[in-house]
């Protein structure tokens, strides 16, 4: 880089901040043991840049600058607080005396050690979730409280007690071995899916806040695939691209519901359908197919169909036949009737929905008696639809949800 | 670092022979960890019934029967293991034997100084 302007360094400093600080931080955590050394060096290493750099020159491996400056300042921070605590003397000695990390130490995995370390499912579901998007996607605490509609304190002391919990009880920066991982990507897999949910579902709060929520997800999901390709991580991924596809088309401007099969679908997003059911074929083409990718297939098929009577629905009750298999749920059990009902006319779904309300597992769950007034409404069977609409509008609080089953109601007259 | 699995289950919910076969299944899982050099200590505990809490208020010790709350599952149990991190610990949990009836809880134990050295 032959300009080496102070303003062209701080573009450069900046621009490396936006891409490399957290992969910078992952290796600088596994270098120092410890987060918030890893933290306070990894800020000390961008603010050296800024000061060398202009005089210089930008390195040729600005990363490896970055972990280098980083590393050595976490050494002078500790001497110098050794001459109070005197325990820390050895481990400034330790760090000094390792031969300095070699890049070549599969500095990619320094990544996903990150990850694994953040959503080790010994922290709790919420203390997973802020680590994740503080320490993986850099997020602040203000943005995660504001998309969680929480206070900055609260999440600050979530992470606190997170990293506490790290030191103390000794979880390992480590990406599982074999064995283990499956069920510990699968503990990934949920907090980034929960993320992604939390900003899809625009039931409450700021919606432009959490759309980037998903946007974010959306991010950490990609990440994950090229760092560890797994079926169910690119499963997740299709699956999230799908969803995403339909955001601008499944609400009207005042937030009201808009059922799949009422949906504009020219408004449906082709780029993220197309990538998200290429997705699905690279998921399936495994053979290890899991919860994700299943449900990936069916929004994939939804996400084909030109118009709502050109959906495939026997491909449909096929994947949820799939699904029941692979993690059998009353919900799951649910959406199959209802494809049945499309499939095979509604009083098929609905002889199904009548055998799973019986059993009693969904009859506190709104979208069951919605689903089945839908069916009753479709039969000409006006009283049980209306009395099925009322008993869903009396199980839910969402505002969204509420108003569009109140309308339902009416229109039966 | 030394890591305590304590083991909690419904202590009423087993057969003799239930108990006998954890016994069984434990000692070798003792011996096994012994072999590589992370056995500290264990052992089950008799049931709650026998039990004695002892605290003292303003100097003076207060002895009363057995544990405060009702709970379903008791401590009836416990490992001490040298384990490198908590993904080990964690792995030699999975394998004690009470584990597929009850709870066993990972906690870390904390270093203080002045102990004194038994291993």
């Amino acid at each position: 880089m032959a300009d080496s302007s102070p303003q062209s360094v701080r573009q450069t400093v900046e621009s490396l901040y936006t891409s490399q600080s957290r992969r910078v931080l992952a290796t600088l955590i596994r270098v120092l043991g410890d987060f918030d050394l890893a933290e306070e060096a990894l800020s000390d290493a961008f603010a050296a840049a800024l000061a060398q750099w202009p005089r210089e020159g930008v390195p040729a491996n600005p990363r490896a600058w970055l972990v280098s400056a980083g590393r050595f300042k976490a050494i002078d921070a500790l001497r110098r607080r050794a001459r109070f605590d005197a325990s820390l003397t050895s481990l400034a000695e330790r760090l000094d005396t390792e031969s300095a990390p070699r890049e070549a130490v599969a500095v990619e995995d320094d990544q996903l050690r990150l990850i694994f370390t953040c959503c080790h499912p010994s922290l709790s579901p919420e203390a997973q979730i802020a680590m994740t998007l503080r320490e993986v996607c850099g997020l602040t605490t203000e943005q995660i409280a504001a998309a969680f509609l929480t206070s900055p304190p609260t999440i600050a002391q979530r992470i606190v007690r997170a990293k506490a919990k790290i030191r103390e009880a000794n979880i390992p920066y480590e990406v599982p071995e074999r064995e283990h991982l499956g069920e510990r990507l699968a503990s990934v897999l949920r907090v980034t899916y929960l993320v992604f949910n939390e900003g899809y579902s625009a039931s409450s709060g700021d919606h432009v806040t959490r759309a980037d929520l998903s946007g974010e997800a959306i991010r950490l999901q990609r990440l994950l695939v090229d760092l560890l390709p797994e079926s169910e991580a690119v499963g997740l991924l299709a699956l999230m691209l799908l969803q995403e596809s339909r955001r601008e088309a499944r609400s009207t401007p005042d937030g009201d519901l808009i059922l799949l099969e009422d949906q504009d679908r020219s408004r449906w997003r082709r780029d993220l359908i197309d990538e998200g059911a290429a997705l699905v074929e690279r998921a399936l083409a495994t053979r290890r197919v899991g919860p994700y990718t299943l449900q990936a297939a069916i929004a994939a098929v939804h996400a084909q169909a030109t118009t709502p009577d050109k959906t495939d629905w026997a491909q449909i009750v096929g994947l949820y036949d799939l699904l029941g298999q692979v993690e059998p749920s009353p919900i799951v059990a649910l959406n199959r009737a209802v494809a049945v009902a499309m499939r095979d006319g509604p009083a098929a779904g609905l002889t199904l929905i009548d055998e799973l309300l019986a059993d009693g597992k969904l009859a506190e769950y709104h979208l069951a008696h919605a689903a089945r007034a839908d069916l009753c409404r479709r039969l000409g069977r006006t009283d049980q639809a209306r009395a099925s609409y009322q008993r869903a509008l009396d199980l839910t609080q969402q505002e969204p949800e509420r108003r569009f089953l109140a309308r339902r109601l009416r229109e039966l007259g | 670092m030394k890591y305590m699995l304590l083991i909690y289950s419904d202590e009423k919910g087993w057969t003799d022979a239930e108990r006998e076969r954890c016994y069984a299944e434990s000692t070798q899982l003792t011996q096994e960890l012994h072999e590589r050099g992370q056995f500290v200590a264990a052992s089950p505990l008799h049931p709650v019934a026998t039990a004695t809490s002892v605290r003292v208020r303003h100097g003076n010790p207060m002895v009363t029967d057995g544990p405060f709350a009702e709970t379903h599952e008791q401590l009836g149990g416990y490992f001490i293991v040298e384990a490198r991190d908590l993904n080990e610990a964690i792995a030699i949990a999975t394998r004690v034997p009470a584990a597929r009836k009850g709870t066993v809880e990972v906690r870390p134990v904390m270093q203080i100084p002045g102990l004194p050295q038994t291993s």
